[in-house]
């Protein structure tokens, strides 16, 4: 299986074919429906959000917690659809990947192209699986939000399929 | 004759069950999914299933959540009239939820309020159905529901007249436009008939049975089978990617119901289906 190191470049999406199956390496935001409202209501209001999206990949997970001498807790991913109002929005301010379960919308997916950015699903319910190929984990903005706060992950050899890009 | 237990006891017991529904996978499940790693040919679901079966030894064997989403709490409780519980049952419920929680290292995934959206941070409140039965036993079935499957499940009211082919297209349709959401393979649990809230009851109690098994009713085990059939040819597959697993089981619940109505409701349940069952 290829592997792919993260942050991803638009010349890096350009070699994915749609339903490759790859590992993927590297810094990681996480952020599921909350964190998505509040960056969305953000720039809306032109206001500055606390991350920085440029070249970011986002995925979609709010973990369990974990115990002291654990990374993380299980982090499985959650269903993409529910962030599909959100997401042209934050892909023109610069995301360009994105982790998931699930189809995304028409609307989604010709963002995505139009973005030349690439949207990944992983194993949907294995979160205790997936746990194991996070080597780190920070929360980095919105703490308040608990389990769905924005989290920095380092993730080594994460299993993904290319589904849109 | 009259049993008095503490509700410390009911506690315990609750704790015991999320712990257990949330770390390790239903046997008739895992066994389900084994199955279907046996019967796949192609590479991607077979390797979506085999990520599915060792996340759930890993689980098991760390006492970690199979899922993240560790669910909304529900409580069914089966009350003998000849049991006294000492105590206010409900709050040990609350507690021993409370407790599997903690303890279990699961996350607290409930809002305290559906508009205003604050989390509770302790996965309370449950939700809790009593029924008072004969007998001096409390027959306890939890289930951690989590809502990526949730939240495609749905409830139809029919004509009486209707074909038992419109409700099987209902269900697969249900499926189709679920895809790979609900994280199939599913075991998609069925209620048929009572009332509108009878039929959503029944769908989620029909999980309960084990996989494998067939409704006693031979023309529900029929239409189970044939249900199943129609889904798994839809190829959604293993987290969609393909293949001839989309539901590992169908199983259906009836109750008799009004002469102009046929509610019914299907409720469709993760490959993570996460129950539990004990008797005091």
């Amino acid at each position: 299986m290829r592997k792919i190191f993260l942050p991803l470049t638009k010349e890096i999406i350009k070699t994915l074919k749609q339903g490759e199956m790859v590992l993927l390496s590297g810094p990681v935001l996480t952020a599921r429906d909350a964190a998505h409202k509040r960056l969305a209501d953000t720039l809306k209001a032109g206001k500055i959000i606390p991350v920085v999206l440029r070249g970011e990949t986002i995925y979609y997970v709010g973990p369990t917690p974990h115990r002291k001498l654990e990374v993380i807790g299980s982090c499985g991913p959650t269903t993409s659809s529910r962030m599909d109002p959100f997401t042209p929005l934050l892909l023109k301010h610069g995301l360009i990947g994105m982790i998931g379960k699930g189809e995304r919308s028409k609307e989604v997916i010709l963002a995505i192209k139009k973005h030349k950015a690439v949207y990944f699903i992983t194993i949907g319910g294995a979160g205790a699986y997936l746990s194991e190929k996070v080597k780190s984990a920070k929360v980095v903005a919105y703490k308040d939000l608990g389990p769905e706060a924005i989290y920095r992950l380092e993730i080594k050899d994460f299993p993904a399929i290319t589904e849109v890009s | 004759m009259t049993r008095i237990i503490d509700a410390k006891l009911i506690t315990d017991m609750i704790k015991d069950l999320f712990i257990r529904a949330n770390t390790c996978l239903r046997p008739d499940i895992l066994a389900g999914l084994k199955q279907a790693r046996k019967n796949e040919t192609k590479e991607k679901p077979r390797y979506a299933l085999d990520a599915i079966i060792k996340n759930a030894s890993i689980a098991k064997k760390k006492m970690l959540a199979i899922c993240q989403d560790t669910g909304m709490a529900v409580v069914y409780l089966k009350v003998g009239q000849s049991l006294i519980v000492k105590g206010d049952l409900k709050k040990a419920v609350a507690k021993g939820v409370a407790l599997a929680y903690k303890e279990g290292y699961f996350r607290s995934s409930v809002v305290n309020d559906p508009l205003i959206r604050k989390n509770t941070n302790t996965n309370l409140p449950p939700i809790i159905y009593t029924d008072i039965v004969p007998g001096n036993k409390i027959n306890i079935k939890v289930v951690a529901k989590g809502f990526g499957c949730e939240n495609v499940s749905k409830t139809r009211m029919f004509r009486p007249t209707d074909p038992v082919s419109s409700i099987e297209g209902f269900i697969v349709d249900a499926m189709k436009e679920a895809g790979s959401r609900p994280c199939p393979p599913v075991y998609i649990g069925i209620g048929i008939g009572g009332t509108l809230d009878k039929a959503v009851s029944l769908s989620r109690e029909a999980i309960f049975r084990p996989l494998g098994k067939n409704s006693k009713d031979k023309h529900i085990a029929r239409l189970e089978k044939s249900i199943l059939k129609k889904v798994n040819n839809l190829k959604i597959g293993p987290v969609g990617v393909g293949g001839s697993a989309t539901a590992l089981g169908v199983s259906i619940l009836t109750y008799p119901t009004h002469i102009a109505g046929l509610p019914v409701s299907v409720n469709i349940s993760c490959h993570a289906t996460r129950t539990q069952e004990a008797t005091i």
